[in-house]
């Protein structure tokens, strides 16, 4: 093949890219080091004094990180798991239904929450579960007294994930139903010339059809553990609730930007990229192993 | 498809399509509920009547916004971050997915740009390290640290997914142009991208979507309000009391101190622009989602 002198384009078409994310990327890298320094604004990150790991000693030492990190992974796994299985039900769901347009309109409305911002989405459901919002005035027909939602640090995690299953449940049903196209019909026909009802054809052609790419999820999500969803969090909680619902970003966004304590914020922020980067590469690797998959 | 069509069968597709259709409204139920609270009188709103149809049906909300000129602006920034955004994503994902999608013996280099390039989206230094990167290239309050932080952040993966997409592709019509002597760009640009209309849409859609959404860079990139884009404007809009020393109280009455119907008026022509773009890229991103992720 006459492809040998074709490597130069290449680097010519990648050149634009990768100079984008050298200096979008690459080089915001670089100020971790404030982490291990005594920083000064004005002396910037070439100018401030090293102090080590002064900051995380610091930081270990504080109880709301502590509390922080754990709301983040309580809030993070319970998301996970639903968004998980409640796709995956609904996917079953809609493959038995066998009208085709109906199937499509379901499919275009359950999608819209996804590609809505969690500002607007927040703003929404503030308003909805407000002191005096609708699903308050409908408990109140009930004789049950109003309830202060997102005021509650006790309901607070619950109604951040399932706000977040409820968001993304039509979207994240793609992939299952792109699953459940790929098994074969003569299955379900062999299936039913052996007289098997249609739970017994869920049960032993559906789910076994769609293990590999249902295991192969969970092993992906596993990269999402400190993943508790920053835009979410932001535009839904207040300092009512921060004992339960305060994660990493929305502390480090407070901490550096609002209080002014870069060094600190950015050390947090360093262990959650660090440890995150770990979890993702192990999801990876764990997809590989078990499902073979690669991500490219 | 063989299925037997007794009554029990029957009744249960009743129930699930019952169900489905439940389901789907509790989707469209938040952009139902702020037109209706749009269109109602101030009073109701304040005081709670709203809850499925408009209380006082009028367009005050609607001509008082005409008035808000801020709301306007925004809107403008938002759409010119949308086109420099996408347009932008649109360039530069193909270019760089296909020599990325070459084979280490076609292309020698590929493996150490496929890594650094994998290494940029999985690990970042955080937010405090990008605000003074941000700072030191003096892009405080343009436009471009709102399309290029974003942006670089978002690249990689649509990279991927189009590597991908570009991999299925049959080797055949390569080959065959490279016998006719088709040189790398003209493989590209005459081959590639016309074949990879599906991808290169759903890549667009998620660029558009996210540089419509984003409110945080605006937040944090932008110091005066004159250059905030859409959702950074109506995210200050719902977070206006002072939360540092916000009490239960305070929070329970929250909702009737702001402007609630205009409020919801600027929410509901928020998310107009994506309401009437999705819907016609979905038979685009259904396959090029399940082609660029799913591969078996």
């Amino acid at each position: 093949m006459r492809s040998k002198g074709f490597a130069k384009h290449y680097y010519m078409m990648l050149a634009p890219g990768f100079i984008w994310l050298f200096f979008f990327s690459i080089v915001p890298m670089f100020g971790i080091i404030i982490a291990f320094q005594n920083f000064n604004p004005g002396q910037g990150i070439l100018g401030s004094e090293f102090v080590g790991l002064e900051t995380f000693r610091y930081m270990f030492e504080l109880n709301d990180t502590m509390n922080v990190f754990f709301n983040t992974i309580y809030i993070a796994v319970m998301k996970i798991i639903g968004n998980l299985i409640i796709p995956l039900i609904f996917a079953l769901m809609l493959n038995e239904v066998r009208y085709t347009i109906f199937k499509r309109s379901i499919q275009t409305i359950v999608y819209l929450p996804h590609f809505l911002s969690w500002v607007i989405l927040g703003g929404v459901l503030l308003d909805i579960f407000a002191f005096q919002g609708p699903v308050n005035q409908l408990l109140g027909m009930f004789g049950i007294n109003p309830i202060l939602f997102f005021g509650t640090p006790e309901l607070f995690p619950f109604l951040v994930a399932g706000s977040d299953v409820w968001k993304e449940f039509g979207f994240n049903t793609i992939i299952y139903l792109a699953a459940l196209t790929g098994i074969n019909p003569a299955l379900y026909e062999a299936a039913g010339i052996d007289g098997a009802s249609r739970w017994r054809m869920l049960w032993h052609v559906t789910l076994p059809g769609i293990r590999t790419t249902a295991v192969l999820l969970a092993v992906l999500s596993l990269g999402n553990v400190l993943n508790a969803g920053f835009d979410q969090i932001f535009n839904l909680y207040n300092p009512l609730v921060y004992s339960t619902g305060d994660i990493i970003d929305t502390w480090v966004y407070r901490a550096g930007l609002l209080n002014l304590q870069y060094e600190l914020a950015t050390a947090v922020g360093l262990l959650k990229s660090v440890a995150g980067f770990i979890l993702i590469s192990l999801s990876y690797y764990l997809a590989y192993k078990f499902t073979n998959y690669r991500i490219f | 498809m063989l299925r037997s069509k007794s009554l029990s069968s029957k009744l249960a597709d009743v129930i699930l399509i019952t169900i489905l259709i439940l389901i789907a409204i509790t989707c469209i139920l938040p952009l139902w509920y702020t037109l209706s609270l749009s269109l109602s009188s101030k009073t109701a709103a304040a005081a709670g009547a709203v809850t499925l149809w408009p209380v006082d049906f009028n367009f005050d909300s609607y001509k008082q916004l005409l008035q808000d000129s801020q709301f306007f602006k925004s809107f403008w920034i938002s759409i010119q971050r949308v086109l420099l955004g996408a347009g932008l994503n649109f360039i530069i994902v193909p270019l760089m997915a296909y020599p990325l999608s070459k084979t280490i013996k076609d292309f020698k280099g590929r493996n150490v740009f496929m890594w650094t390039l994998i290494f940029t989206m999985l690990f970042n230094g955080g937010l405090i390290p990008l605000y003074i990167t941000i700072q030191n290239y003096d892009l405080m309050n343009s436009i471009w640290a709102l399309v290029l932080v974003g942006g670089a952040q978002t690249i990689v993966f649509n990279i991927i997914l189009t590597i991908n997409f570009f991999r299925n592709l049959p080797k055949s019509l390569e080959e065959a142009a490279l016998v006719d002597g088709a040189g790398p760009w003209y493989i590209l640009f005459k081959l590639f991208i016309p074949l990879s209309i599906p991808v290169l849409a759903t890549v667009s859609l998620f660029s558009i979507v996210y540089h419509w959404n984003e409110f945080l860079y605006g937040l944090i990139f932008m110091t005066r309000e004159e250059f905030y884009p859409l959702q950074t404007y109506i995210q200050q809009l719902v977070v206006s009391v002072d939360p540092s020393t916000m009490t239960e109280d305070q929070y329970k009455r929250m909702s009737e101190l702001s402007n609630r119907t205009l409020d919801a008026a600027k929410i509901f022509i928020a998310m107009i622009p994506v309401l009437l773009v999705y819907p016609f890229l979905q038979r685009y991103f259904i396959h090029g989602i399940t082609l660029g992720s799913v591969k078996e």
